[in-house]
């Protein structure tokens, strides 16, 4: 997650992760819980680098449900969702586009700390090298 | 011979010299004085040869080693037995006499003064002695016409300068550098009816001129209060016969007139007798032309009443009384007048006026109305003897020590160079750009100084409080029902608070003594006016820090003042003192040692504008991180 100069576009190494919604009763469930957004208090959110983002994060998952099988994590941020931007939304709006009852099947695209990590060791040995 | 009168001369000339005593000793040692005349002196010649014979008498004083003490001085000139000729010669230019400043006030008591007059300008104490004097001098003459010679206020001592005597001031090296040419003259005086002087001086004594104008607007307001009478009685008076009888409406308009007499009556006394706190240096304008109004007024009304009542001897005694009911009607209308322009109008505050005392820069704001320069400053002078704190002069300077060090290194410039003048600025400007290029520590001097200065005062405060809170614990209140409780072994004898403040005064008067001296305000604070405060606080039950709150701070100035006299103000303005304030004027507030600085600024006008917010909508939210579970 790097630091992010506002208007300056946001760089990041991100992972696409597909989610199949599962049907429980009435509703189309995707096993995991968000946290964040423009209308709350950055501060508070455990998982962030910078106290200032204020960024969908993921805050919990569900063991077993359709989140964890496709390799979410806690503590993602969410980057995008079905190619609508998630880096400046409110909490209610992140949430209505994530629970679209016409959608069968999100999208993410996620970024955590330990996939710039993973670049920059891949990328320094191949730099050794 | 000629060259040693000369020498005498010029001595007479500069008694306050350090040449002074370089023409003495060259006197004594027979050194010859001429040389020493190039020197250092102004020798001019006399175009009087009567002062010469005059001078000659004080050359045989002038055999005096001149080391000073006083004492030692009047033991020597009664061995030589001088006599010192008051009317001798007018010496020097002027007719009055001054003496020479006495000694700083705890030398003995004994010292006498005799006229000497100079108008030398080359000795520093004198150069100040003769500022003081001419201060003292434009101001008893109200003008800055530099006479030659001096009235003083203070009635019964013509011929002595009392500004002098202020022995605050005191210039350490006096003693050093002057001679005292004393001699038993008629017009001497001791050191206490100098300070006595000094303090008449100060005050000015009530004088009638203050009464004048309220006795004229009495005077003019008795008229007034009279003339309706008169104008019922005279009729009545004259011719009785010819009146038409008038019955109930004259009554009703009898019983009106009195009443209405009456208000006007009380509200004259309530308002308008009042004695007078203040002479102001120009007329009071609004008054002037309130008496004015009500002259002219009652004029008018005895002209039309002479011209067209008595001279036809008119009969309509209705229409008389109505014409006196109308009088009395203006009379109260013009008290209306009287009571919005003198008391009314300026309770409105407009403008702020700043003021600073010039010695020690204490300042405070305060909000006027629109008044006159002199109301103005009279409304001050009102609040400045309540709100600043009392003017110690001993307070004042950065200690000696510390500013000597500048000059200490070119102190040799000063003795030689009296003779070329044209040189001395030249040079003065050399001295003052070296000093300031060269590096002095005498900040650092400054700071610990005052750290040790305040460590002392906050040390001899804390003895001070110890001493007075022992001290109380001394005595205590003797309750009726407790005389049957004290045992017979050692009975209590009861004082009353005059001898109870006494006893407990002695442990802590020393403590008392060193913490006054501490923070210099010895001069304001006698023995006596400890016990009588003590005795004060003793009988109203007050503790030891009720006692003490008189000493630790430095009260407003009324507290210190002697009321039974007025007190000397100057007025100095640019513009005239009847003006009103306006923006941006500057006038300030004399007195013999320091002035008041008065600067005008408007109050600013305020827009005041307004917002409802309704009570309903004060809502908040809680900041948080919510958690949804999609």
């Amino acid at each position: 997650m790097s630091n992010f100069i506002p208007g300056q576009p946001l760089v990041a190494v991100v992972q696409r992760i597909e989610i199949k919604k599962l049907r429980q009763g009435d509703n189309l469930i995707l096993g995991f819980s968000i946290g964040g957004g423009i209308d709350q208090d950055p501060g508070q959110n455990p998982f962030s680098d910078d106290k200032a983002d204020k960024g969908i994060y993921v805050t919990r998952i569900t063991p077993g449900g359709p989140a964890e099988t496709a390799d979410l994590r806690m503590g993602d941020k969410i980057m995008q969702v079905n190619g609508y931007d998630m880096t400046m939304m409110t909490h209610d709006q992140a949430r209505k586009r994530l629970t679209k009852k016409n959608e069968d099947i999100v999208r993410l695209l996620v970024t955590r700390k330990s996939l710039e990590e993973a670049v920059k060791n891949s990328m320094g040995g191949y730099q050794r090298q | 011979m000629s060259t040693r009168k000369q020498l005498v001369y010029s001595l007479q000339l500069d008694s306050v010299s350090p040449v002074l005593e370089v023409c003495g000793a060259a006197q004594l040692s027979g050194d010859p004085p001429q040389s020493r005349c190039e020197a250092g002196m102004r020798c001019e010649s006399l175009p009087f040869a009567s002062k010469i014979d005059s001078l000659r008498s004080k050359v045989d004083l002038l055999r005096l080693p001149l080391a000073l003490s006083t004492k030692s001085i009047s033991s020597r000139k009664s061995q030589l037995g001088v006599v010192w000729e008051k009317g001798g010669g007018g010496s020097g230019a002027g007719g009055a006499r001054k003496p020479r400043p006495p000694p700083a006030s705890d030398m003995d008591n004994e010292s006498t003064y005799s006229g000497y007059s100079y108008k030398s300008s080359q000795s520093r104490s004198s150069r100040k002695h003769r500022d003081r004097r001419d201060r003292h001098r434009s101001k008893s003459r109200d003008s800055s016409i530099r006479d030659k010679s001096v009235t003083i206020q203070a009635p019964g001592e013509p011929l002595l300068d009392a500004e002098s005597t202020r022995g605050d001031d005191r210039d350490d090296n006096w003693g050093e550098t002057t001679t005292v040419v004393t001699g038993t003259s008629v017009d001497s005086v001791s050191n206490e009816d100098l300070t006595r002087l000094k303090d008449l001086e100060d005050s000015s004594p009530l004088q009638c001129r203050r009464f004048l104008g309220p006795a004229l607007g009495g005077v003019l307001g008795l008229f007034a209060v009279v003339t309706p009478l008169a104008f019922l009685a005279l009729p009545q008076l004259l011719w009785r016969d010819t009146l038409e009888p008038c019955g109930t409406p004259c009554e009703g308009l009898y019983i009106s007139l009195a009443f209405k007499l009456l208000i006007l009556l009380i509200s004259t006394w309530a308002l308008f007798l009042r004695p007078p706190r203040a002479t102001l240096p120009r007329f009071f304008i609004f008054r002037c032309l309130l008496l004015a109004l009500v002259f002219l007024f009652v004029a008018s009304y005895w002209l039309f009443y002479g011209v067209r009542v008595l001279e036809p001897r008119e009969t309509d005694y209705r229409g008389i009384v109505g014409y006196a009911a109308s009088l009395v009607d203006a009379l109260l209308f013009i008290q209306y007048l009287a009571l919005v322009l003198l008391e009314v109008r300026h309770l409105q505050p407009a403008f702020c006026l700043k003021v600073v005392r010039t010695t020690d820069g204490a300042s405070r704001f305060y909000n006027v109305g629109h008044l006159s320069i002199q109301r103005a400053a009279v409304w001050l002078l009102d609040q400045y003897y309540n709100d600043f704190p009392v003017y110690n002069p001993a307070l004042l300077n950065l200690p000696k020590s510390i500013l000597s060090k500048k000059m200490s290194a070119f102190k040799v410039y000063n003795l030689g160079e009296e003779n070329s003048t044209n040189n001395s600025t030249g040079q003065s400007r050399t001295m003052i750009a070296a000093a300031s290029r060269k590096r002095d520590n005498s900040h650092t001097e400054y700071y610990y100084e005052e750290a040790e200065v305040e460590r002392r005062v906050r040390k001899r405060k804390a003895r001070l409080v110890v001493a007075v809170e022992e001290a109380f614990t001394h005595i205590k209140r003797h309750q009726d029902d407790e005389g049957s409780v004290s045992s017979p072994k050692h009975p209590r004898e009861v004082m009353d608070p005059r001898e109870a403040a006494q006893a407990i005064f002695a442990p802590m008067a020393r403590a008392m003594q060193k913490y006054l001296r501490a923070t210099r305000q010895q001069s304001y604070h006698s023995m006596e006016s400890i016990i009588n405060h003590l005795q004060f606080c003793i009988t109203h039950s007050m503790t030891p820090k009720a006692f003490l709150e008189l000493y630790l701070s430095p009260g407003p100035t009324l507290q210190y003042l002697d009321t039974s006299r007025g007190r000397q103000w100057t007025l100095v303005s640019e513009e005239p003192v009847t003006s009103a304030l306006r923006q941006g004027q500057v006038f300030s507030l004399r007195r013999l040692d320091f002035s008041l600085v008065v600067t005008v600024t408007p109050l600013p006008f305020l827009n005041l504008g307004e917002e409802f917010i309704d009570p309903k909508r004060h809502k908040f939210v809680m900041k948080m991180q919510s958690e949804t579970s999609v």
